[in-house]
């Protein structure tokens, strides 16, 4: 009896870890977060987006340098079609130096980052999304007055090559909810890092 | 005649060097597989015990836990075990970045690189609770099977291993 109280109570424990962050479907929370500019950013700034491409993403994580360009791309695609990309670099920059703000600055110049790349100081809005590695897609559609989470997952099926992806998840995803479908598939996976959690 | 007295003084060196270069080599030897390979690796139904580490050369928590399981893989290298350490490097960084790595750790643990871009086509063929981030790692036996997507201290590896362990 003890022990079947025991996994019960331990079941609902990995249910609840589980449900964590959001699934597709889900009604997303603004935020307003440190831009690299000096300026905070919140999805409400941005009156007529018809939608969000949210990316947690950081400095040194080889899999987000290897989607930099592709970023870039996406947002040079979308942004003036009302989907813009919102990066959020979600690091602990005492785990991690690579990822710190003044870093972050750096790297965006360099790279000539044409979206806001912004810093999750507190590390509630990764946590209240539900990621767990960089880089990671949110894919927010504005319906009715809500932000909807429409896609998760990856920016496209090849990490090592852009050329060699046969398919682009995240463009494939906006293009089907400017036809008014539903992402198919609306969720994958992919290798990354794992966010580097503030040790207490 | 013994034939091998023909062969001149200076190629018997070079034979010999050739040899000691070979058998350094081997322990530097690092496969490259696509995920159809290292699938049979993740379901073996025998008295192994599997440590199965998802890894990358440029994934710090990954190399902080390396030396934890070089141990491990020393404890129980008498047993029924058997470690893999999967490297999910670029594949383009096998000779620049992770062989140069395996060398200079003197890593014991057998390294194989996997290759397949397309991670959400294996993933969940590891475990569906991976959501992909590494380290990941995978213990297991015929009759168990237990899968932490984050890091383990070496006592919790050392006591999942030993708790099932076959003889």
């Amino acid at each position: 009896m003890k022990n079947s109280l025991v996994i019960l109570f331990l079941s609902f424990l990995s249910l609840n870890l589980i449900a964590q962050g959001y699934s597709v479907g889900d009604k997303a929370a603004d935020f307003k977060l440190l831009n690299v500019d000096g300026n905070y950013v919140q999805l409400s700034d941005y009156e007529d987006a018809k939608g969000f491409i949210v990316i947690f993403t950081c400095n040194h994580c080889p899999y987000s340098i290897a989607y930099e360009d592709r970023i870039n791309d996406l947002n040079r695609m979308f942004a003036h079609e009302g989907y813009p990309v919102i990066a959020i670099n979600p690091n602990d920059s005492v785990v991690q130096p690579q990822d710190s703000y003044s870093k972050m600055i750096v790297r965006a110049r360099e790279k000539s980052f044409g979206f806001p790349y912004l810093l999750d100081a507190t590390q509630e809005v990764f946590r209240e999304y539900g990621a767990t590695r960089t880089p990671h897609v949110y894919l927010l559609n504005r319906e009715e007055e809500s932000l909807v989470v429409r896609y998760i997952g990856a920016i496209d099926n090849n990490y090592e090559d852009a050329a060699k992806a046969t398919e682009k998840y995240v463009e494939s995803a906006i293009n089907r909810l400017k036809a008014g479908e539903k992402p198919e598939p609306d969720f994958t996976k992919a290798i990354g890092c794992t966010i580097k959690v503030r040790k207490s | 005649m013994k034939p091998f007295t023909f062969v001149p003084v200076k190629l018997k060196f070079v034979i010999i060097l050739l040899m000691i270069f070979t058998v350094n080599g081997l322990h530097a030897q690092v496969r490259v597989y696509g995920f159809d390979k290292l699938k049979p690796l993740l379901n073996q139904q025998n008295n192994t015990t599997y440590v199965i580490n998802f890894w990358a050369t440029w994934c710090a928590p990954c190399v902080k836990e390396l030396p934890d399981f070089e141990k491990i893989n020393a404890q129980f290298s008498t047993q029924k075990f058997r470690m893999i350490l999967v490297s999910l490097d670029f594949k383009r960084s096998l000779e620049t970045r992770l062989i140069p790595f395996v060398r200079e750790k003197n890593l014991k643990a057998e390294v194989i690189m996997l290759h397949e871009p397309d991670a959400n086509s294996w993933i969940d063929k590891v475990d569906p609770k991976w959501t992909g981030a590494i380290p990941a790692t995978l213990i297991y036996n015929k009759d168990f099977r237990d899968f932490l997507e984050g890091s383990y201290t070496y006592d919790e590896l050392y006591n999942i291993i030993i708790n099932n362990l076959k003889q």
